[in-house]
């Protein structure tokens, strides 16, 4: 499944904040792993990311993806869903 | 070969930076234990302040008679779990006394109340149903839930409007839909606004669990929780405690009036596959129970020095948790160093206090938690306060 630009883009703006590392976001990067962001700050992080798509992504389903471009697959599944 | 502990260096180099600073403020040994609120710990008298010993019911002699009673009636151990030959007269008696107190229909024990926690969660909702949990939500209900293997939905933190959302979101979903808050928050010391919880779960339609473990003996004229205090026991279909707190023994307990309440027995894992709690720890709690329903002056007495402490703390201008007095009252710090020093230096001075640090913690808050006890004196109570001034304020005012 394929992330749209616009979506990689929304949530790389939406994961800035909590990237303390300074490192350049892409769409490959390792949300937990890569910029070092523990358990609890991602949940934060989906949190931010589901009222800004205003689309619900239970927290099994964040378990599962771990870089940005399979956040953003989820969400567009999920908006078109909606 | 990949060495499967090579994923924890990182906590081996952080708790190394930790025991550089001083001793292990993850696992403190307290070497003779002298009282409710004091220890003997590095050849030191400490004044304990954070316990979770609310009642301060630790060395309540008929408590520790009971329990020594129970050891030489029962044997040191069950041997085995509740569903074989591990359920004795004494844990019936128990959750019988406890829902008498509660004023619920049913009852059921546990082991830990962490495993409280994990059965409750996992007996409830199933793959097809949805929990709806607090975002700062104790780790045992996260474990609960994902043992549950129901889809999990975080709402914020104490936010009934934003649960309102989520729920909005998944109506017309299958499958039945719980929601879990806490009565007080072990990090923050904050209560969940119930009553406005109740308002969502009158408009959706749901099942409402509350996780009372620090405030179960603690809050409400009758010591049954923060939905005794809140008035709307009835709306709450689900309790969930702790015996490790107020009571002072170990064991957890779930409770309800749902006619089908008693069935969970044989539904929830981490009820059914361990054993069942030993003689003399549930002797303990029973009796420590019994005196929480006609000893209410030990709640007034955790009311008076909670209240002094929080007053104490906000005169010394230190930045806290939440802005309610409860027995949980945690001060902010600025990072994990100088948290650890403060830590050190506090226990150097006499006094042990909870260190909390993320992921702990919730917004990566840095925590100097204290939990107040109905037997600390208030000279106890106000060498605490001085303490925090000469080794926190005068850091965060430098």
């Amino acid at each position: 499944m394929t992330a749209s630009p616009e979506t990689i883009d929304q949530i790389c703006k939406l994961l800035e904040p909590f990237n303390s590392t300074g490192k350049v976001l892409s769409p490959d990067t390792e949300i937990s792993a890569d910029l070092n962001i523990d358990s609890v700050a991602v949940m934060d992080f989906v949190m931010e990311v589901e009222d800004h798509f205003d689309i619900e992504i239970p927290l099994n389903v964040v378990s599962e993806t771990h870089s940005i471009s399979d956040l953003a697959a989820v969400v567009d599944a999920r908006v078109k869903k909606a | 070969m990949i060495d499967l502990l090579d994923k924890h260096k990182p906590i081996a180099e952080r708790h190394a930076r930790m025991m550089a600073m001083g001793v292990n403020a993850v696992g403190l040994t307290n070497d003779k234990i002298l009282s409710p609120t004091r220890a003997m710990i590095n050849g030191r008298e400490t004044i304990l302040a954070g316990t979770n010993n609310y009642m301060g019911i630790t060395f309540d002699p008929d408590c520790i008679k009971a329990g020594q009673v129970a050891m030489a009636e029962f044997g040191t151990g069950t041997t085995g779990s509740r569903i074989a030959n591990g359920s004795y007269a004494l844990h019936k008696e128990l959750e019988t006394e406890l829902a008498k107190f509660l004023k619920r229909k049913h009852c059921i024990v546990f082991t830990t109340g962490y495993q409280a926690n994990l059965g409750m969660m996992s007996g409830l909702a199933g793959p097809k149903d949805t929990i709806f949990l607090d975002a700062d939500s104790h780790s045992s209900i996260y474990d609960g839930c994902t043992l549950s293997g129901a889809k999990l939905v975080r709402f914020r933190h104490n936010d009934a409007t934003d649960l309102d959302k989520r729920l909005t979101r998944s109506e017309g979903e299958e499958g039945g839909r719980l929601v879990v808050v806490e009565g007080i928050y072990s990090m923050l010391g904050d209560r969940a606004p119930l009553a406005d919880f109740v308002a969502v779960k009158k408009k959706h339609g749901f099942q409402l669990l509350a996780d009372e473990a620090h405030s179960f003996g603690v809050l409400g004229p009758h010591g049954r929780g923060l939905a005794d205090e809140a008035g709307v026991e009835d709306d709450i279909d689900f309790i969930v405690g702790t015996f490790s707190k107020s009571v002072g023994a170990i064991g957890g307990f779930g409770a309800g009036n749902h006619p089908l309440f008693e069935t969970l027995r044989y539904a929830m894992r981490p009820y059914m596959f361990t054993a069942s709690s030993s003689p003399a720890s549930i002797a303990t709690s029973l009796a420590a129970i019994k005196k929480l329903a006609v000893e209410p002056e030990r709640r007034d007495r955790l009311r008076a020095n909670s209240a002094r402490l929080f007053a104490g703390f906000k005169g010394l201008g230190l930045d806290m948790g939440c802005d309610t007095v409860s027995p949980v009252i945690a001060v902010k710090c600025a990072d994990e160093v100088s948290t650890i020093a403060m830590w050190n230096a506090l226990l150097e001075a006499g006094v042990y206090v909870n260190i909390a640090l993320p992921p702990g913690t919730p917004s990566k808050l840095c925590l100097l938690r204290c939990s107040v006890s109905a037997a600390h004196s208030f000279d106890d109570i106000d060498k605490i306060i001085a303490l925090f001034g000469k080794v926190v304020a005068s850091r965060a005012a430098a």
